[in-house]
């Protein structure tokens, strides 16, 4: 039974990690087709060279930032505040906004919008992106700094207010250097799931605010292309990339 | 401490309020008003967002979303639970093989679909490896149907699974696992009479994880089933999209909304129930 077992997880972990190994293998494929032609990095100065999806990238790449920053900043006082004492609505909503269907999320942020700009006369763009991105991340945010805060000795704080410390101080020189690892760890999460963002973000983006998951999106409908398997490995290498970077962190 | 508490709450409780609460509620009073010219919207106020829930082409597409999660969240009970026993079996490697279903979840949603497009359309990695070993003479119709979406569904939604099972399984008491083999129970009766009825609130909360993001599903449908395989998210993002009648898709995202808050208090009030 144990051997079984063993084989099953074999089969198991290559139905979840073969689709985007094999894909990332073709990126190499010289051939337009299926057939393998021999390797080549042709795809990838295609990809290079397309402008739109350059674009496309550099505007994530500013979209995420600015999001990141944001939600880390806001995300981790809001964990603090929590961990001192809770507060039913507020955890409450953040909850719900990781449980909410991006779908709905997504459709009530452009129905928002659209009925606040009718009154300002703001269009949708990269501005409208970003403070959708900022209210999705924020919720990743708090749970890792919350449970790096679980970790963290209360005795600590207590000993640098008893010193005359006063909470600002207690936060910012006792309590931060110790949950910053978490803090980055959060950060680097909240920047991921900006980056890979399709569905709010096509929702709620102007003409002016194209995000690289949505030219992917576009492309995939158009069909396969083995442009689009080169840009997927880029992505997906750089993704890994952050989350083992952010694991590491976490585990600190 | 109130004070500082107060200023640290409150950049986080003005974003969740403007952008989180404050559009739930537009579109809550959206579902009650009535359709516009040019997709606008006007009053009177009205119910009849609500009522068209029950037309029976909507009907049918509830039932199939819901088909087509319950589907999908019972073919990752399956393939999960043996993972998941394995992972909580293999002692001081646990964490490598729970990372290793953990990071594929991190990455790209998107391309992850998108990876299963260039491996089941008909001139993909599948059919072109069948077709070159004479298996098949006509390539397979393995993309854009039911199946390949609830391929896509359980591909994307198997670590929901197998995370809360783990976690069960890990806490199991093994000493009533040694006491089922001394009275001579069988593996296999062990298995199937004490260790899956232990593992109860794992089951329950991973199917419940798996089984929300199924019924909330855009992407998946979309790209796999290929317009033909429509689930409730493509209706929403159709109705605010082309068809431009925003009181029917407001009508139609807190319905869903409604759903999966209920599902989600049934697993919160059972405190057994291990969520992420």
């Amino acid at each position: 039974m144990k051997r079984g077992l063993a084989l099953y997880a074999l089969g198991a972990y290559a139905f979840l990690h073969l689709p985007l190994l094999v894909l990332a293998l073709w990126s190499f494929n010289a051939s337009r087709f299926t057939v393998w032609q021999g390797f080549s990095l042709g795809w990838y100065s295609a990809a290079i060279a397309d402008t739109r999806l350059v674009e496309a990238a550099a505007n994530s790449l500013l979209i995420a930032a600015i999001a990141t920053a944001a939600s880390t900043v806001i995300g981790t006082l809001c964990a603090y505040g929590l961990w001192k004492r809770n507060s039913f609505t507020l955890s409450n909503s953040l909850y719900l906004s990781l449980v909410t269907p991006e779908i709905v999320t997504g459709v009530s942020l452009l129905a928002f919008f659209q009925w606040m700009f009718r009154y300002i006369g703001v269009r949708l763009g990269m501005h409208t992106v970003i403070l959708a991105h900022l209210a999705f991340s924020i919720a990743f945010v708090v749970i890792v700094v919350m449970a790096r805060l679980r970790t963290f000795d209360a005795s600590l704080e207590e000993a640098a207010l008893d010193l005359g410390a006063n909470e600002w101080q207690a936060f910012r020189r006792v309590t931060l250097p110790v949950i910053l690892p978490g803090v980055i760890a959060a950060a680097l999460l909240a920047f991921t799931v900006s980056i890979d963002d399709y569905v709010i973000t096509s929702l709620v983006a102007g003409v002016d605010s194209e995000t690289l998951p949505m030219v992917i999106y576009s492309m995939a409908r158009r069909g396969v292309s083995p442009v689009m398997n080169a840009i997927s490995t880029i992505v997906v290498a750089g993704l890994g990339l952050l989350i083992l970077a952010s694991e590491r962190l976490q585990r600190r | 401490m109130t004070r500082l508490r107060a200023i640290f709450l409150a950049p986080a409780a003005l974003v969740m309020g403007a952008l989180f609460l404050a559009p739930l509620a537009i579109v809550a009073a959206y579902s009650l008003l009535t359709r516009g010219a040019y997709g606008g919207l006007s009053t009177p106020w009205t119910l009849e967002n609500w009522a068209r829930l029950a037309d029976p082409i909507y009907g049918v597409i509830l039932l199939r979303t819901v088909a087509i999660s319950a589907v999908s969240t019972l073919l990752c009970l399956v393939l999960g639970f043996p993972l998941a026993l394995f992972i909580s079996r293999s002692g001081s490697r646990k964490n490598v093989y729970l990372n290793l279903v953990i990071l594929p979840f991190w990455t790209s949603f998107l391309i992850r679909t998108y990876a299963w497009m260039f491996l089941l359309r008909d001139t993909g990695l599948i059919n072109t490896a069948l077709l070159a070993l004479g298996v098949i003479h006509q390539p397979l119709p393995l993309l854009y149907n039911d199946g390949a979406v609830i391929l896509g569904l359980v591909y994307a939604n198997l670590p929901f699974m197998v995370l809360p099972l783990y976690a069960t399984l890990e806490r199991l008491d093994k000493s009533v696992l040694e006491a089922a083999a001394d009275l001579g129970a069988k593996p296999w009766a062990e298995l199937t009479r004490v260790t899956v009825p232990l593992s109860m609130p794992g089951i329950l909360a991973g199917s419940i994880l798996v089984f929300i993001p199924c019924l909330g599903a855009f992407l998946t449908p979309d790209l796999l089933g290929g317009g033909k395989s429509i689930m409730i998210g493509n209706v929403v993002q159709n109705q605010f999209t082309t068809a431009r009648d925003w009181p029917f898709g407001a009508a139609l995202s807190l319905a869903l909304m409604a759903v999966v808050m209920l599902l989600l208090a049934a697993v919160v009030r059972r405190k057994g129930a291990a969520l992420l």
